[in-house]
């Protein structure tokens, strides 16, 4: 395209304050403010640095499997394989470091590939076949659901090296700690909204869940990208065992198996749409927050864990509907 | 111009001869021939089923027929898929529109040939360019007339006569040989069909041709330069709009009427051509 000279008289901006309130995770943004505001008010220990860090701690790992999640949702996909596939990571990650004898940060990077294998396959199905997304990751939950109880022999894997559990240690930000883990979850949230906000990659991400028809016949290499953000996911799951792993400090075969609903919870909460093509990375972050936020404020006012699970299921009612009613306004 | 004054043709932009496509016992394409002359908008009609979408598909590469030949500026070409066919500068304006919805115009403008940042910025870190692309969408909306507000809203909020002007936009920002523009007026309303007349006589006048797809009579009559009819997998005729009526063109295209050598028409089917209140003499 060559630039004519022609003045373009027919552009006007939005102006930053509209532009900051029709922002897909506003509306999300707001909720997470306001529920912080009434915990402050109902309970003297939720303001502070120290619960703050705790929160993060408590949704690093869900935080970082929403990351995955929101790709393949944005791509009108859904991974429901997510939390097992993590899980097997987990084991794998802690039973080569401890059984095998492999290097620390070898069995580390061999279990983010493994992860990264797994998405890897869900996207060949899903693109190539194809099949439903929601199928393939139904089947792939119970394969490495059923991997892991087989590898890991149904023990719980304990006594890890060091660098395993090294992103469990906390480091001081002013007068509060805050996990390295905290902060590794943050920094890839921050990668992502680049990616898909600053990139072409992110544009065909959006386009390819709009329509993979239309992202085709634009010209956009749509099999390669749907096979790439399964396997991006499945690698960001891998990084997700990795915490799991050095924040419980052991390998454990029971863990992750309501991780997959949960970042659907965050992602859907953070204002992306399941039907593809509309959401941000930012949002799921604001997304787990909500979560992490009611659950902790509710147990610091003493409300027992059941009703922080029905208040969770409302919220992301709530969200959905916020979402289709804005959606007719805007069509 | 004057039919009957001998002309010396111009080279066609792009044509094709003998094309052949079978798909098992269905012959989608039976030895169609095709021309399209710079400058001009060609209209390509005929029946349901006459297979002019296949003709179309062949000549943006698309499908791939068994038989014949393809030529671009008097080259001989082959496409192995659409991308091949853009990269020789063909663009299709596709009928349900290969936009996308949630994004906003100056992305839509640039889908899959974005422009990065000069420098490491660009080379190492991917950053898009944001600003060139919506200087240069809005460039171009300002040469085509098209006016639609802020190029940062999402598609979705446009009219579908302003959703169709993005996608000519685009179509006509990318095209150095062809633009393609199946169906464009369809689902629009009077205005918005008028305006996007308007809009592929714009094209035309930047010097690109144009292949219209329409079933829309009164559209192709006020817009088109040429009309290639299509029957039964090939050019049944190839005649200007001014030397023939709507209703013979119809019959043309349904096979009441033929085209003669001389430029006449012949009735081929009596009772189609009494149907259609064509018959002469």
């Amino acid at each position: 395209m060559t630039a004519s000279t022609m003045t373009p008289t027919a552009v006007k901006e939005p102006t930053a304050a509209r532009r900051l309130l029709t922002a897909p995770a506003a509306g999300p943004f707001a909720a997470l403010v306001l529920a912080s505001v009434f915990f402050s008010l109902s309970t003297d220990q939720f303001l502070s640095g120290g619960n703050f860090s705790l929160i993060l701690q408590q949704v690093m790992v869900v935080g970082t499997l929403a990351i995955g999640q929101t790709l393949i949702i944005l791509t009108a996909g859904i991974d429901l394989a997510c939390g097992a596939i993590m899980a097997f990571g987990g084991i794998l990650l802690a039973k080569l470091a401890v059984n095998s004898g492999v290097p620390p940060v070898l069995a580390i990077l061999l279990a983010i590939a493994v992860c990264g294998g797994f998405g890897l396959v869900n996207g060949l199905l899903v693109r190539l076949v194809p099949l439903p997304p929601f199928i393939v990751t139904l089947g792939m939950l119970n394969i490495a659901f059923a991997l892991t109880h087989i590898y890991s022999d149904e023990q719980t894997v304990t006594g890890l090296p060091g660098p395993l559990t090294a992103l469990g240690k906390t480091f001081p930000l002013g007068r509060t700690d805050v996990t390295y883990g905290s902060l590794l979850t943050v920094g890839l949230f921050l990668v992502f909204a680049y990616a898909l906000n600053g990139t072409a990659w992110g544009r065909h991400v959006y386009a390819l869940g709009n329509s993979a028809e239309s992202a085709r016949l634009s010209g956009i290499r749509v099999t390669r990208l749907t096979i790439g953000i399964y396997t991006v996911a499945g690698l960001v799951y891998g990084v997700a065992a990795l915490l799991l792993v050095s924040r419980t400090g052991v390998g454990d075969p029971q863990a992750g198996q309501t991780e997959n609903l949960d970042s659907i919870t965050a992602v859907v909460l953070g204002g992306t749409s399941l039907f593809g093509g509309r959401g941000t990375v930012l949002g799921t972050f604001v997304g787990v927050l909500i979560v992490g936020v009611f659950r902790n404020g509710l147990q610091l006012m003493g409300v027992s864990s059941v009703y922080q699970t029905l208040v969770t299921g409302v919220l992301v009612i709530l969200a959905v509907t916020v979402d289709q009613l804005s959606r007719k306004g805007t069509r | 111009m004057k039919d009957s004054a001998p002309e010396k043709k111009p080279e066609p932009v792009l044509s094709a001869r003998g094309l052949v496509k079978r798909y098992g016992h269905v012959t989608a394409i039976d030895g169609a021939d095709f021309e399209l002359l710079p400058g001009e908008v060609l209209a390509v009609i005929g029946d349901n089923g006459a297979g002019k979408t296949s003709l179309i598909k062949a000549l943006t590469g698309a499908l791939v027929p068994d038989a014949g030949e393809i030529r671009l500026h008097g080259e001989p070409i082959r496409f192995s898929g659409p991308l091949e066919a853009r990269r020789h500068g063909i663009e299709t304006v596709y009928q349900d529109l290969a936009v996308a919805p949630s994004m906003d115009i100056a992305a839509n403008m640039f889908l899959g040939r974005e422009i990065r940042r000069a420098g490491p910025l660009g080379t190492v870190f991917r950053m898009l360019d944001k600003k060139a692309m919506r200087r240069e969408s809005a460039d171009y909306m300002a040469a085509l007339q098209i006016r639609l507000g802020s190029l940062g809203q999402a598609v979705e909020t446009l009219s579908g006569g302003q959703r169709q002007a993005v996608a000519v936009a685009r179509a006509a920002a990318w095209a150095r040989s062809v633009v393609v523009m199946d169906e464009p007026t369809a689902a629009l309303g009077v205005k918005e069909s008028a305006q996007v007349l308007d809009l592929i006589r714009r094209v035309r006048d930047k010097g690109i041709p144009v292949i219209l797809i329409s079933h829309n009579m009164p559209h192709v009559f006020e817009i088109a330069d040429r009309i290639h009819v299509h029957r039964l997998g090939r050019r049944e005729a190839l005649i200007k709009p001014a030397d023939y009526s709507m209703a013979e063109v119809v019959a043309i295209m349904t096979g009441a009427l033929s085209v003669t050598a001389d430029g006449g028409t012949v009735v081929s089917d009596d009772e189609a051509a009494s149907a259609a209140g064509v018959r002469r003499g």
